[in-house]
């Protein structure tokens, strides 16, 4: 007889870990099986973590957590070809404790996490992977195959928490493959630099930490962005965008990435860094309408495994902890009941509504769509905004009534007024 | 020594906008096995990565994985798609992005493939 517990969490990411945590911390007996060698050693991001969702698990966590760097700092610059509108906020509140956000490194930082909750008293399984569900006769989830000899295990209930590459769902047949355009991949270098010259060169002082956003000529106009977000003692430096716009337009994107890190505006922000690790991992960026279901009989999905990604805002983690950390309430509560059908489990849907995780899934519906089907959003006005700016910055005796014009006919020239309009009012709805 | 970046300018002949419909023009050659030295594998002896029908990769004009595989895994050689599983990091772009779906994709066995040391 396969070995049976309350609870099996499949993937030991930020939803995962935070599903076992807490179903620990309540006395149920939780196994978490992960395929990487450690927690994280698979894992990807860019990274920034919010503190509010993991404090309000493990209180004053970031006291001891391993993180790189407090962010007082973000930015987001528009590329064209040779030049970049900034803006952005260094803000003195981020600079006081409990912090708004850090920069992480996950090999370190979800290592740290899955001890946390194996202290509470969950069963952490490493280098196994997890083949796909066991369902009985009735459709229902009874527990999960792995690639162990004699590796099946039952549960009453099935966390499934498995990230952006959802085999265990598809496997399944809890949803379909994804489309290529509700995917982006990114690659990311962490890439070495002195701690002094990293607080040079971004002022920052102490743990102080920056992050900038970078959009346009980053991804020669596809649809997606670049980052650089200051650790210690290295550079986060990535940039994704959508499978489907890779696959049509021919670029690679490690090409991309190097072209990116030559940008003159660019360029100097990384000289004289030394690569430590080159990476890539899928992004999830079909939003609210590509996402599968997020319950059934025995079963809950968390995390990007269920979609749950907000690509404008650089927010995944978070709703993958706060998705994990309901999840988790959800099966404490069916579990004193009895109740593991999706009738029960209905109430993760709930509590998910009630929160931001889905409100804002929803309001941000439209975005990726949205901005997908005008690909002059990041393509043509990135460069007309750096051209325009460039022509009013240039002191050269032309007279400012001549200029405006001049800026005006070039932005009718590669966008005709009702075109503008048009854009205006779509980019209006993408975001409301 | 300036390792990281090569600093000349972008700004050549032919390159106008940033953006680009054709995409390919100004993309700098990139030596991706410099890139993957960086990066710590434990390779399984045989591949978790499979064609499934080399007639329909002969039929796959744009043959898209040559170009969005951030490791270069895919190479066309000799009328056939050749993998160079050890370098795969596992991100399941492939899998997704193959237009006929003609990749057997599954992870590497618990432990194997690539192991992240910062993430
Ligand atoms: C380049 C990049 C930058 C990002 N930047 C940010 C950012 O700045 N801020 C932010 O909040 N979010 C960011 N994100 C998104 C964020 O990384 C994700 O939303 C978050 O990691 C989701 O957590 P998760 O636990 O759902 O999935 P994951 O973190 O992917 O965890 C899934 C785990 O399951 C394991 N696993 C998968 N399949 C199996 C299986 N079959 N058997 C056993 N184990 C399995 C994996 O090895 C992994 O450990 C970024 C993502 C990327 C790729
Ligand atoms: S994209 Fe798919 S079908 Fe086309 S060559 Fe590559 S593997 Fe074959
Ligand atoms: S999973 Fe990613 S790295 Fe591996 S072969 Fe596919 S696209 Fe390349």
């Amino acid at each position: 007889m396969p070995e049976k517990f309350d609870v099996i969490v499949v993937g030991a990411g930020p939803a995962g870990i935070t599903a076992a945590y807490c179903l620990a911390r309540e006395g149920l007996k939780v196994i978490l099986i992960e395929r990487g060698e450690q927690p994280g050693t698979k894992n990807v991001m860019g990274g920034v973590l919010y503190r509010q969702m993991l404090d309000e698990i493990i209180p004053g966590f970031w006291k001891q957590a391993p993180l790189e760097r407090h962010v007082i700092d973000q930015q987001w610059w528009v590329l064209s070809e040779d030049s970049a509108l900034k803006v952005g906020q260094r803000t003195a509140v981020h600079d006081r404790e409990p912090y708004n956000a850090f920069t992480v490194l996950r090999a370190k930082f979800d290592r740290w996490y899955a001890a946390q909750a194996v202290k509470q008293g969950a069963l952490l399984i490493t280098e196994t992977v997890v083949t796909r569900l066991l369902r009985d006769t009735s459709g229902r989830v009874i527990g999960v195959e792995t690639d162990r000899p004699d590796g099946q295990l039952l549960a009453n209930a099935v966390i499934v928490s498995e990230g952006a590459n959802t085999l265990v769902l598809e496997a399944s047949g809890l949803r379909a493959r994804p489309r290529a355009d509700t995917m982006a991949v990114a690659v990311k270098e962490v890439i070495s630099l002195p701690r002094e010259v990293i607080e040079n060169r971004f002022q920052l002082q102490g743990d102080q930490g920056a992050v900038i956003e970078f959009f346009g000529d980053s991804t020669l106009g596809m649809v997606g962005n670049a980052f650089i977000y200051t650790n210690r003692e290295s550079l986060s430096v990535g940039l994704g965008a959508m499978i489907s716009d890779f696959q049509r337009r021919r670029v690679r994107p490690h090409e991309l990435l190097e072209r990116f890190k030559q940008h003159p505006v660019v360029a100097p922000l990384v000289a004289g860094g030394e690569p430590k690790e080159y990476m890539a991992h899928m992004i999830p960026e079909g939003g609210y309408e590509a996402m599968p279901p997020l319950y059934g009989d025995g079963f809950l999905v968390c995390g990007d495994a269920a979609g749950m990604v907000i690509a404008v805002h650089r927010e995944g983690s978070n709703l993958a902890i706060t998705s994990g950390r309901l999840a988790a309430e959800t099966v404490v509560e069916a579990a004193r009941a009895g109740d593991f059908s999706a009738r029960r489990l209905a109430a993760y849907r709930e509590k998910l509504q009630a929160s931001y995780v889905l409100q804002d899934l929803r309001q941000y519906r439209h975005t990726t769509p949205v901005i997908e089907k005008i690909p002059q959003f990041l393509g043509v006005y990135p460069s007309l905004v750096n051209r325009a700016l460039q022509e009013f910055l240039t002191v050269d005796g032309v007279p400012k009534k001549v200029k405006e014009k001049k800026i005006l006919r070039m932005i009718l020239k590669e966008r005709p007024v009702t075109a503008l309009i048009g854009d205006a009012w779509r980019a209006w709805r993408a975001f409301i | 020594m300036n390792t990281a970046v090569d600093t000349r300018s972008r700004t050549g002949e032919g390159v106008t906008t940033g953006y680009r419909p054709d995409g390919r023009t100004g993309l700098p050659a990139v030596d991706v096995q410099r890139k993957l030295f960086t990066t710590r594998f434990k390779a399984d002896k045989g591949s978790h990565l499979a064609i499934k029908d080399p007639e329909v990769c002969r039929d796959c004009e744009a043959k898209p994985c040559l170009y969005f595989c951030p490791a270069e895994v895919y190479k066309w050689e000799e009328g056939r798609i050749t993998i160079a599983f050890e370098g795969c990091l596992e991100c399941g772009t492939c899998r997704i992005g193959c237009p006929f779906g003609n990749i057997d994709w599954r992870y590497p066995r618990g432990g194997f493939g690539v192991q992240y040391k910062f993430g």
